[in-house]
């Protein structure tokens, strides 16, 4: 894991969406344009005429709106291939994949649970390179180089994103409490207005970490946009290196303050670990409503109450506010990474064609998805345009750490989420596991 | 041909064939073999496809397993103990080791408890066969739908919206909760309401065994002690108990043998999270989730070492069955 | 369901367990029938609320408990079976479940049958401390094995088709079966076999003339149980068929998956279990005759 680069520096070429707003085009950051537009990106139907017939098995993490979206968003490749896609999803997708690795029955191509097994499956020789799949250049060009940095492993590209997504978002109801009025700045003002708001729900947060088999990871969000904010992207990258221990004060602090607003939730710490992340923000639209903010990523608006909402008018969201100002401008993000483990002319048509603009503006049109491609810029919203561009004028950048640990103390940190948030006495002892988990995953 | 169809034919008459035809043709074989050494082959001949199979599925991964659990992550060097001073100083294997104890006492205690009430129940009522596979039903339900199933149980609701789950709407009213059952680490509740889960589908087992127990036990010493003036109560704990103690004996290894294995419930609900975890979901989440396939196998060898003992016991007493025979 | 071990069933015992008939002919007071139907209602609630959601749109599902379902005005339908039957592949999940079960019993109940005749009625040295080994087996725990097996598989190059599935299920199935047959056969009378040999007959005779009919109720209890185990079982098939192979996969699996991929869609998910408990509650219902006759013997003895 140590072969990535440390992206978390402040940089401004880390641009994860170029142009995402502006229908300028491609004139911010990216120091190449390539042929702009869809060009770069052929549509998979060249050549496809003979992969009619054929099947690509794909196995994926993505169930129910998910999935049927990821069907739209193949759908078209399809139908100008004649093959087609059989995707299977799994919650247990580490297992799958790891029986699959010692069966030697592998589906031609997955998404994968996290960069960190990328590697693994990589350096094992399981994965096939891409490099003569995608149209390299093309792909760098239309990609956030942080994205491309993940999927190489060795110097050679075994996994891309297909679609991505801003983390630590602040979700509001504006008939509630409109915080688009005066966006608080700073994580001290947000806490001082949801003070002075108190009246208006019967909550100040919602939060929900229940998430079947890997229940708790909303909290795993929380602390690491606690760790970004208070102590800066360098301790945050050394963090899920495991070079910063989980009971130093830094780290710690993280925790405090997310218990903090454990205490502060609709219910109650029951109500948040009862609570499937999915359905936390429901009670935003309740009468009376239960809370005034919701935590969640960009993904939210895809899921639960959100769906039938209108973006903007029912719900809208402001970034997580700065805390120590040394560190302004920070942003986490997270992605959808795909490899690829046999490379039939189908599978390979189909990777190539994942990455492409026009097949992952269909998910961004459907709602609930940022794109990995630079050149998808026609969003089917203001909030989705918005949370594009926190991503793509992000000052700093960081990846979902818990997706960057190995599974073992990505695991345990779920774990310790539930039990502090139920118990927050076992704060100490929790934290003094993870460093023991951490030491023994490395060993 | 559609090969659904081929399948088909293989399943109803390939396999049979095959099996009988296999029994039939060693007798062939051993016609040329002269008289003497026949009854000394045969058995072997007999034994082969079962022992072809237990050798391949069980004892050779379980000796691989054995060696592995001494070897480091990779496979690559001997460690020694290595995997099993992680297993005994870790705090996640230690909780499912105390909830496997939980598992074992209350699974236990449950199923035995109620299956000989309910044995003892239906032996008076005339709707016996009914009551019986009302109780036993459960035992023909996958894991899969039972978590299902029990989610429509223990559903929770956060107050004050109404409770739909079954047993927060029948408790709430008289003040009781409601809890979120399965989720709730603290006092290990969740693993408890699984545990619960389980009961329900195994007390069926139980009762089943007891209640044959109950009907071998001769009904005229029962006469006899009523006449000389014992209530109920002093002819089940003088006389029905102590002669349907060895067929409680068996009924609770059998129980607590897979209370120690106990895997699917958890796996299908909360996989390990709310402190359910076990040392099967353990060695599974090592195994599929972290690849640490040393580290597994030494939870596997813990797990065998744990139910050895259970099983000799089950052992001498058949031994103890075959001597009076 | 094959740690359900030493329950041995004998022959005498068995025509004990059927012949006896006689039932406690001085009734039964009030409390024992009010306290077996109160019992009886908890056993079958959970079930009951299962099956009266399989019938209820998804909005009355998410929002009020199952016995409303029961209350006026009925809002139930088949749309839920309809629905699983047509999109999710719970059909020919259905038909998988067939082809996986079906061979995964007959095979190990042969297999274990001529290995229980030759511990019975054969001799060979050796015979009890292989016998012990062989329910000695039954403790090892499933999940060390799959990986080994699937490696082996993988050479073989049938991991993902059912045979992988109906070897893996004869193995971990017999050393129970052969326990459970072995006790049964051995309790039959000796004199049959031995009238037998002397008119000649050789033990194949033997074996498909007398033993087999004569143990009619233990194989049928064994059928029933390990059918009940391979159709119920979850693990070995998504290990050694995997989700890679849809197409394959049994009715657990891929209500396991409906599980992950439905998200809040519950009441098509009782619908699905539904379905996947019809097929053992039929088999149980009209085999369970012999199942209490094949499974009781043994452990009555004192």
């Amino acid at each position: 894991m140590t072969r990535w680069q440390r992206f978390g520096a402040p940089s401004l070429a880390l641009v994860l969406l170029l142009a995402a707003c502006s229908n300028g085009g491609n004139t911010s950051a990216s120091p190449t344009t390539g042929g702009g537009g869809a060009s770069g990106s052929q549509p998979a139907g060249g050549g496809g005429g003979d992969l009619k017939g054929q099947t690509v098995t794909v196995i994926g993490a993505y169930g129910g709106d998910e999935e049927a979206a990821f069907h739209q968003m193949v759908k078209p490749w399809e139908d100008a291939t004649g093959a087609t896609m059989k995707y299977t999803g799994t919650r247990d997708l580490n297992a799958v994949l790891t029986t699959g690795t010692a069966s030697g029955v592998l589906p031609d191509i997955a998404g994968l649970p996290g960069p960190g097994q990328l590697q693994e499956f990589a350096t094992g020789g399981s994965l096939k390179p891409l490099d003569d799949v995608l149209d390299v250049a093309t792909y760098k060009d239309e990609t956030a180089p942080a994205l491309v940095q993940l999927g190489t492993v060795n110097d050679q590209t075994y996994g891309v994103f297909i679609k991505a997504a801003v983390k630590g978002l602040m979700w509001y109801n504006p008939s509630v409490v409109n915080y688009g009025d005066s966006v608080p700045a700073t994580y001290d003002d947000l806490k001082a207005a949801l003070q002075s708001n108190a009246s208006k729900a019967k909550g100040q947060w919602c939060l929900g970490i229940e998430s079947g088999a890997a229940s708790g990871w909303p909290g795993t969000d929380w602390i690491e946009d606690f760790v970004l904010r208070q102590s800066g992207a360098d301790v945050y990258n050394q963090w899920w290196q495991g070079k910063v221990m989980w009971t130093s004060p830094e780290i710690k602090q993280a925790f405090q303050a997310y218990l903090d607003v454990v205490k502060n939730s609709l219910g109650g710490a029951t109500t948040v670990a009862a609570t499937a992340f999915q359905n936390a923000g429901d009670p935003l639209f309740d009468s009376p409503p239960g809370c005034q903010l919701l935590h969640q990523a960009s993904f939210i608006t895809g899921l639960g109450a959100f769906k039938d909402k209108k973006a903007g008018t029912d719900y809208d969201f402001f970034p997580f506010p700065d805390i120590n100002s040394q560190f302004a401008g920070a942003v986490e993000g997270a992605g959808d990474i795909f490899g690829m483990f046999h490379d039939t002319p189908a599978a390979k048509s189909l990777m190539k064609y994942l990455v492409t603009a026009d097949a992952q503006k269909i998910w961004v049109g459907i709602g609930g998805a940022l794109s990995a491609n630079k050149n998808v810029t026609d969003y089917p919203d203001d909030i989705a345009k918005r949370s594009a561009e926190l991503l793509a004028n992000a000052k700093i950048f960081v990846f979902d750490a818990s997706d960057l640990m190995p599974a073992a103390v990505s695991g345990a940190f779920n774990t310790a989420i539930l039990n502090v948030t139920q118990d927050p006495s076992k704060l100490d002892s929790e934290l003094a596991n993870l460093d023991q988990v951490t030491k023994d995953a490395a060993g | 041909m559609d090969p659904r169809l081929l399948t088909a034919i293989v399943v109803v008459v390939g396999v049979p064939a095959v099996l009988v035809g296999y029994i039939w043709g060693t007798e062939q074989a051993l016609k040329l073999l002269p008289e003497r050494a026949k009854p000394r082959v045969r058995p072997w001949l007999w034994l082969t496809p079962a022992f072809g199979f237990l050798g391949l599925f069980l004892v050779y991964p379980t000796i691989g397993t054995i060696i592995r659990s001494f070897q480091n992550k990779t496979g690559t060097e001997f460690t020694g103990l290595d995997n099993y001073a992680w297993f005994f100083g870790n705090s996640a294997a230690l909780s499912a080791l105390k909830n496997n104890v939980i598992w074992i006492v209350l699974l236990t205690v449950l199923t035995v408890g109620l299956g000989l009430l309910i044995a003892i129940l239906v032996d008076r009522v005339r709707y016996e066969s009914f009551a019986k596979s009302v109780i036993f039903v459960p035992l023909a339900i996958s894991m899969v739908a039972a978590a299902v199933i029990w989610r429509f149980m223990y559903y929770y609701v956060t107050p004050p919206q109404p409770q739909i789950g079954t047993l927060n709407a029948l408790s709430t009213p008289v003040g009781i909760g409601p809890f979120d059952y399965i989720h709730i680490p603290n006092f290990s509740v969740a693993t408890i309401a699984l545990v619960v889960i389980m009961a329900w589908m195994w007390t069926g087992f139980a009762m089943v065994i007891l209640s044959a127990g109950l009907k071998g036990i001769n009904t005229e010493l029962l006469e006899a002690a009523r006449v000389d003036g014992a209530n109920e109560w002093q002819v089940f704990k003088g006389i029905v108990f102590p002669l349907l103690l060895p067929t409680i004996a068996v009924v609770a290894t059998t129980i607590i043998i897979t209370a120690l294995k106990t895997f699917d419930i958890v796996y299908a609900t909360n996989n390990g999270a709310y402190d359910t975890e076990v040392i099967a979901s353990l060695m599974y989440k090592e195994m599929f989730q972290f690849s640490n396939f040393s580290r597994a196998s030494a939870i596997a060898v813990i797990l065998l070492l744990a139910i050895i003992p259970i099983m000799l016991f089950n052992v001498r007493r058949f031994q103890a069955q075959e001597a009076i025979r | 369901m094959t740690a359900a071990a030493p329950v041995a069933p004998s022959a005498d015992e068995v025509v004990k367990a059927t012949t006896k008939v006689s039932k406690d002919q001085r009734g039964a007071s009030w409390r024992v029938h009010l306290s077996l139907i109160v019992l009886m209602i908890v056993w079958l609630v959970p079930t009951i609320g299962l099956f009266v959601n399989s019938f209820r749109p998804a909005q009355a599902v998410a929002s009020t408990g199952w016995w409303n379902g029961l209350l006026p005005p009925w809002n139930l339908s088949l749309d839920n079976y309809a629905h699983v039957l047509s999109t999710a592949g719970i059909g020919d999940a259905f038909v998988n479940s067939l082809f996986i079960s079906i061979p995964a019993t007959i095979i190990p109940i042969f297999v274990a049958a001529f290995a229980a005749y030759a511990f019975s009625w054969m001799n060979f040295p050796g015979r009890n401390i292989l016998f012990v080994v062989v329910v000695g087996l039954l403790v090892v725990p499933l999940q060390t094995t799959l990986i080994p097996i699937l490696i082996l598989y993988a050479g073989w190059g049938i991991n993902g088709q059912f045979l992988a599935v109906w070897l893996a299920h004869t193995g971990y199935g017999l050393p129970f079966a052969i326990y459970l047959l072995r006790n049964f056969m051995g309790s039959l009378p000796r004199e049959v076999f031995e009238s037998a040999a002397i008119d000649g007959a050789s033990p194949v005779t033997a074996f498909f003339r007398l033993a087999i009919p004569m143990s009619v109720p233990a194989l049928a209890a064994l059928a029933i149980f390990q059918f009940l185990f391979v159709w119920n079982d979850l693990l070995v098939a998504i290990t050694y068929i995997g989700f890679t192979n849809p197409e394959n996969l049994p009715l657990t699996g891929v209500i396991a998956n409906l599980i992950n991929s439905l998200g809040g869609g519950w009441q098509f998910l009782a619908a699905a279990a539904f379905i996947s408990m019809a097929l053992p509650l039929v088999v149980f219902f009209s085999l369970q005759r012999y199942f209490v006759r094949g499974i009781v013997g043994g452990s009555v003895k004192g």
